[in-house]
């Protein structure tokens, strides 16, 4: 459904992406880990338009997306859940998931805009609660959910999700994962950038490993979850060796 | 015909590209971070890992060879820290430093579903009986096999190697169903069938993976013929693998390789630049998601071409041609694949004659023979006939047991095969005799 060929993109001035390829098929859950630094967010970000790549090949739905603005990108039904939410605090969590539909909804009849919001709903029934709050009084784990509810009205085809457990409780970010698994259970195809790699790779089908613009490793979330660099990289089993000069013995 | 892993081996070639390249960028991303060898080549080479933009740009990475690999013993190859390698294998052979491969947990997984993938291709399945006569030890062969036929779920027999009627009483007794060895065991047990008054037909066997080996057209239809099985020729290489890289299906219309794991070029032999689909040469691997000793560009020696187009079998994995040349210094008689390292080692473990030694391809009537000139040691004085028809004797014998066929032995005088260097050690008269 997406594939990215040998990306390369720069953050200011920095080298971000050294040429990454990767994909995601239909219905999948694919992850990115790695560290801080990585380029993780780049890639999601020169995905969905914000940065433009410098060279390499981005694929959606069989079409060449490179460069695309965001705008059509979302009309297409490519969607990223920005880090940090990028809330309007002023706004109810209503009015910010209405606007989520804002694309649709001059082509979209009213019933189905309504329906939608019943679904985002019941997917997240403290978003119905507390729908005439303002966003920004939302705890931290709310305005996770209601990032993510604002993407869904929009009927992606496709969520790109950045960090969703940034700052959260692990209970919350229990919560929020299990979300996860839900949507690409009812077709909602999802590539979802985490520092937790624990709770990522736990719900991801596979996984791939960045690090300092490269991926180093690709794989089932399965297989890489028992990897023993994984283990002591990034979830936090054993001590992580510096890999420049390996003594192998 | 059942295919085990419908999703990889029946992926559309674009879509298998696209895995191809993200997993030849992270190796190389790898390799370049873990592998001091491999940074080293590439400086040299003045390349970066993100060179590699296009599953093309395989052609600017340095080649590995056999020698690096010796050169590497025992685990300067290795990608990642021996407690993180759970299996080791080695070359046998003579050589004083041998080749050593390492394998993580995820390696042997893999490995296990690459020769799961060939097994099944043969039509092997769960409800068959394998009977595995590959060595268990530091060769590849016997492990290999035993971790993917019991991935499989087949039941799997691991006979080994030798004590050859016991092993013709196992097959009949246990029912074996599928054979796995090299053509030339499989044709010596026929000969020991045949010794021992057991008619094949009685067996239960149905299907034949050979390997190990080069399996000529000749050697594959009188196995067919005298064990009434189908016979696939297999391929592995054990500084890569070990058996799983390719196999053949039920049809016989070369092997099919597991391109997921494994990214094959042809190369010409003498200039080293990749030869167009379907053209002959030498085939470079370079795998794509090993972890313990990753290679990058692995000179096989081995001569084959490539075939992408898919098989009738439903396959889209490309196949490669049974491998029946080297380009190195083996030739190929009657058949048997014959290294002149072979030759040297069997004689060092002969007394009274020098490891010094000329071999001479003839064809008389469209048959070919092979004369072996052997320097007598300097203590052996030529009267004693009797001595020197024995010696002729064990050497013949020797040789049989270890190459497969019966040489002509003539004795020389000591000294007189001092100017037999690389260049004249084995003088093929074959193609004039014509």
């Amino acid at each position: 459904m997406l594939k990215l060929q040998s990306v390369v993109a720069y953050y200011g001035r920095i080298l971000a992406l050294k040429g990454v390829s990767l994909h995601v098929d239909r219905d999948e859950i694919v992850a990115i880990v790695g560290p801080n630094g990585a380029g993780k967010t780049t890639v999601l970000n020169t995905i969905s338009g914000i940065v433009p790549p410098r060279s390499g090949k981005i694929i959606f739905d069989g079409k060449d997306i490179t460069g695309y603005p965001t705008e059509a990108l979302v009309e297409m039904g490519l969607v990223q859940v920005p880090e940090g939410r990028q809330l309007f605090a002023e706004m109810t969590v209503y009015e910010n998931l209405m606007l989520g539909a804002y694309r649709r909804s001059r082509a979209a009849k009213k019933s189905e805009v309504a329906a939608d919001l019943e679904r985002v709903y019941s997917i997240f029934p403290i978003l119905k609660e507390r729908r005439t709050q303002l966003a920004g009084t939302l705890s931290g784990g709310e305005q996770q959910m209601l990032a993510i509810g604002r993407a869904l009205m929009s009927k992606p085809k496709m969520l790109l999700l950045d960090e969703p457990s940034m700052g959260l409780a692990p209970l919350v970010t229990k919560s929020i994962f299990k979300v996860i698994a839900d949507l690409r259970k009812e077709g909602t195809t999802v590539l979802l950038v985490e520092q937790n790699a624990k709770a990522a790779l736990a719900i991801a089908k596979r996984a791939y490993v960045m690090e300092t613009g490269r991926i180093v490793m690709e794989g089932l979330a399965s297989e890489l979850v028992r990897n023993p660099e994984i283990q002591r990289a990034y979830l936090g089993m054993g001590y992580r060796q510096i890999m420049e000069q390996p003594r192998n013995v | 015909m059942p295919i085990w892993n419908r999703k990889i081996e029946r992926m559309e070639r674009s879509e298998l590209e696209q895995l191809q390249l993200e997993r030849l960028q992270a190796v190389v991303n790898r390799v370049y971070r873990d592998v001091p060898f491999y940074r080293r080549k590439f400086e040299q080479l003045n390349i970066a890992p993100e060179d590699v933009q296009s599953l093309e740009d395989l052609a600017k990475l340095p080649f590995t060879t056999k020698e690096d690999l010796r050169d590497g013993y025992p685990y300067e190859m290795f990608a990642v820290p021996l407690r993180e390698i759970v299996r080791i294998h080695s070359s046998s052979g003579a050589a004083a430093r041998p080749i050593v491969v390492g394998y993580t947990r995820n390696d042997l997984r893999h490995w296990a579903e690459q020769v799961a993938r060939i097994l099944s291709a043969a039509g092997v399945t769960k409800d068959d009986v394998v009977h595995i006569a590959f060595d268990y030890g530091l060769f590849t062969g016997g492990f290999g096999m035993h971790y993917g036929a019991e991935r499989l779920g087949a039941s799997v027999i691991p006979v080994s190697v030798g004590n050859t009627e016991r092993q013709i009483q196992i097959m009949q007794d246990f029912r074996s169903t599928a054979l796995v060895s090299t053509p030339s065991y499989a044709l010596y047990m026929c000969k020991v069938m045949d010794e021992m008054g057991v008619s094949p037909a009685s067996l239960y066997l149905r299907v034949g993976l050979f390997g190990g080996e080069p399996m000529s057209e000749s050697m594959r239809s009188r196995i067919e013929d005298r064990l009434g099985i189908l016979a696939t020729d297999n391929y592995g290489v054990s500084a890569v693998m070990g058996p799983g890289i390719a196999g053949e299906c039920e049809l016989k219309e070369g092997l099919h390789i597991n391109e997921d794991h494994f990214l094959v070029e042809v190369v010409d032999p003498k200039t080293l630049t990749p030869l167009p689909e379907g053209e002959q040469g030498e085939l470079v691997i370079t795998t794509l998601t090993k972890e313990g000793v990753p290679m990058i560009r692995y000179r096989t020696r081995d001569i084959t071409s490539i075939d992408r187009r898919p098989c009738r079998c439903g396959r889209t994995t490309a196949r490669m041609s049974p491998v029946r040349g080297r380009t190195d210094d083996m030739f190929i008689i009657r058949g048997v694949n014959v290294a002149p390292s072979e030759i040297e080692a069997l004689l060092y473990q002969i007394e009274n004659i020098e490891p010094k030694y000329q071999v001479v391809l003839e064809r008389e009537n469209g048959l070919d023979y092979l004369t072996l000139n052997v320097e007598l040691a300097p203590h052996m004085v030529t009267d004693q006939m009797q001595r020197l028809v024995e010696l002729e004797e064990t050497i013949k014998q020797r040789f049989h047991r270890v190459i497969g066929l019966t040489p002509r032995v003539k004795l020389v005088e000591p000294k007189s095969l001092e100017n037999v260097d690389r260049s004249n050690r084995v003088i093929d008269l074959r193609e004039k005799q014509q």
